[in-house]
């Protein structure tokens, strides 16, 4: 008999069972008692504000979740750092180690840079993020055409290794782990940053930290690409074979669905088509032979905190069940580690308003909150200045500061998945589970993720959300504080802003002048051919070849620049 | 308006994406609110430099052309296209308008340049129409 708390099996079920068959019975039976009694006469006299309820990601909901909405599987929810891995990759989650705090930053020249990484450190954050200036993350020189204005200015500009080696000048490698926000371009500036830390005789294992380094999805949202998709993914696994050997610690690929859901996908399309992506770099390393447990423990994720809040913490527990299942199930993973999904969360840029920019810290805290009650292991929260341009240092000081109240003041860490067991949370996380498998077995229709991306099936799904979310903005469907609706007449108050040193651009082209004048060109020559020929053999592994002509102090542009002449450049058909 | 009729031509408008930046979601969002207004709208995809974008413009003899940056870049950038727009052999009719994450005293600075209007990121779909088809009757009326 059920005694109405739900963990009794009752009359035969397996002990697994959340609810009994008796209890459904009897939920079910009292909410439509429920529905015909008190809730008609309720709404009778005073109905609800709208005719349907949604969540961020267009999901209907109801006004009331109850044990029949659970997974009828004790074992779908089960326990942290176990399988599934729905409640945490970890047993003892926030308990054991708080999340990192790693707020992302770059501008101007690498010493630049470097002073504002110290900064960030003497303020307690416990990791770096380094964000590069578009040239650096198309591959291009500071002194490229196309670089005009933007060297150093949404990023640090990084074009040969002694600018690598100024930027994590007196920073311990060994001790703070450093993720590299950077992709086309990601396999260079491992190779700077591996030549960096071996010139100091540090040991590679031992050295810890995240490379984007996801290409696939630069086709499908942030349009960052040097090479056409194929020779790309070549790049992505000679990284990721490079790493499992020689980097034992190091994550060589942070599959990233933040800039799919920042182009304007809702929460399912994001993580939906993150594992899309992850199936498809799995897939194409273990095509090659390599064993899917060597690698895949490493393999890392980064992810939007949005604003709907219960979707959000949802989203990051599906996201986690499908992971395992799609790694045991489909892969034949058997290391628990593979199985685990880690992740980075940042908060959602999008969502940032320009008038009443004060407003953007409340946004802010409330989208950190999703992370942290969905078990994130790395945050970035933005800086309130964000709508204007990159953040001043005053701005991401009250942002790291939003995650130590968080850490320190709430006791939300002290309890691993607070909102495990919730109805709601288990209904809809069990939803945007079954979503990912019916997006996924479209994209498989349509011949796989790189047949997808050909065809611009992503790029057209994220264009119609974006649109439609654009509509609703304009007609007050989707209200925006201070933008659609509480509206102040007065002008916005102003936000002091980064600005930008108008003569960093011109030291960084003399410095990198300077650096090609100096290298002993016989040494960079022969680099220089050596890396062709290993580009043309799809067999060989681009990383060696990489790390002797950067050492041979190659700029940027002139390793793209080769390698462009042996795989070609990627055109966009550009669909709206 | 210059001669009866010229209410049904559509407006042309061509929307641009220069420099390396690749934060496309705004401009694809107008180029649908534009076309579903009516309007023909050409978008010259990313990544393209100041002179293909005044030439295209000048070639498919457009009244609006928007640019939009989210990379920061704005200054330089504009102030190229202006450049360019000065050295053609004779002034065009398209007015030139911005698009993006500015901040305020850039967008006088680019109102100072020439730049017709600055929409930011939260302005509506019918602000934007609304803008565009003004903008348009005017150059319709320098032909």
């Amino acid at each position: 008999m059920s005694d109405g708390s739900g963990r009794d099996g009752g009359g035969g079920e397996p002990a697994a069972r959340l609810s009994s068959e008796a209890l459904v019975a009897a939920v079910v039976a009292e909410l439509a008692e429920w529905e015909g009694d008190e809730l008609a006469a309720f709404l009778a006299r005073a109905p609800e504000s709208h005719d349907e309820y949604r969540t961020g990601s267009g999901l209907p909901i109801e006004r009331v979740y109850t044990p029949a909405d659970l997974p009828a599987d004790w074992h779908d929810i089960g326990l942290p750092g176990r399988y599934p891995y729905t409640r945490g990759p970890y047993p003892t989650m926030y308990r054991g180690r708080g999340w990192t705090m790693r707020q992302i930053a770059g501008f101007g020249q690498a010493e630049e840079t470097n002073q504002r990484f110290r900064y960030l450190i003497a303020q307690g954050q416990t990791g770096l993020s380094v964000d590069f200036d578009m040239p650096t993350l198309m591959g291009l020189d500071s002194d490229d055409p196309m670089s005009l204005g933007e060297v150093g200015r949404e990023g640090v500009a990084i074009d040969t290794l002694p600018d690598m080696e100024a930027l994590f000048d007196g920073i311990d490698l060994e001790h703070i782990s450093v993720s590299m926000t950077i992709n086309p371009s990601a396999w260079v500036l491992l190779a700077m940053y591996v030549t960096v830390a071996a010139d100091r005789g540090l040991d590679l294992n031992k050295l810890s930290g995240t490379l984007q380094n996801d290409i696939l999805k630069e086709y499908v949202a942030q349009k960052e690409w040097i090479f056409p998709v194929r020779p790309s993914m070549r790049i992505v696994r000679d990284t990721i074979v490079y790493c499992s050997q020689h980097m034992a610690r190091y994550n060589p690929v942070n599959i990233s669905g933040y800039h799919i859901s920042e182009a304007g996908a809702n929460a399912l399309q994001e993580i939906a088509f993150t594992m899309a992506i992850t199936q498809a770099y799995v897939a194409d390393v273990t095509a090659t032979g390599i064993d899917v447990d060597s690698f895949a423990p490493r393999l890392s994720f980064f992810f939007v905190s949005q604003a709907d809040l219960f979707e959000e913490v949802a989203k990051f527990r599906a996201v986690r069940r499908y992971y395992a299942k799609m790694m045991r199930e489909h892969f034949g993973a058997t290391d628990p580690q593979s199985m685990r999904l880690r992740f980075h969360a940042q908060t959602a840029a999008a969502t940032l308003t320009k008038p009443q920019p004060l407003n953007n810290i409340v946004r802010t805290t409330l989208q950190a909150l999703s992370a942290v009650l969905g078990g994130a292991q790395s945050l970035h929260t933005n800086g309130l200045d964000e709508a204007y341009t990159i953040p001043s240092e005053q701005a991401m000081k009250v942002a790291l500061r939003t995650q130590q109240i968080l850490a320190d003041e709430t006791g939300i860490p002290s309890v691993i998945d607070p909102l495990g067991g919730s109805y709601y949370v288990e209904n809809l996380t069990s939803r945007l589970e079954q979503g990912i498998a019916d997006y996924l077995a479209t994209i498989e229709d349509m011949g796989g993720v790189v047949a997808a991306i050909e065809q611009g099936y992503f790029q057209r799904e994220i264009s119609d959300t974006a649109y439609d979310f654009a509509r609703r903005k304009a007609s007050g469907d989707r209200p925006v504080i201070g933008v659609n609706k509480y509206v102040d007449a007065e002008p916005d108050q102003r936000v002091e802003t980064h600005k930008l040193d108008p003569e960093s651009e011109t030291r960084q082209r003399a410095r990198l002048e300077q650096v090609r004048a100096d290298r002993d060109p016989q040494r960079a020559d022969a680099a220089l051919r050596d890396l062709i020929t290993a580009a043309h053999d799809p067999d060989t592994n681009l990383m060696p070849a990489t790390i002797e002509a950067v050492r041979a102090h190659l700029s940027m542009g002139e390793i793209t620049g080769a390698l462009r002449d042996v795989f070609g450049s990627y055109t966009e058909t550009a669909v709206f | 308006m210059s001669a009866p009729g010229a209410d049904t031509e559509p407006i042309r408008v061509m929307l641009a994406k220069i420099g390396l930046d690749g934060h496309d979601r705004g401009v694809r969002v107008v180029a649908r609110a534009l076309r579903d207004a009516g309007m023909e709208v050409i978008y010259s995809g990313l990544h393209r430099s100041p002179e293909q974008v005044v030439e295209s413009a000048v070639q498919e003899d457009v009244d609006v052309l928007g640019v939009s940056l989210l990379s920061g870049a704005h200054l330089p950038i504009f102030s190229r296209i202006f450049e360019v727009v000065a050295q053609l052999p004779e002034p065009p009719r398209f007015a030139i308008v911005a698009g993006g994450v500015m901040p305020d005293e850039d967008c006088e600075a680019l109102r100072r340049m020439g730049v017709a209007e600055v929409l930011g990121q939260d302005t509506t779909p019918e602000v934007i129409v609304a803008t565009v088809r003004g903008l348009a009757r005017e150059a319709s009326a320098r032909l």
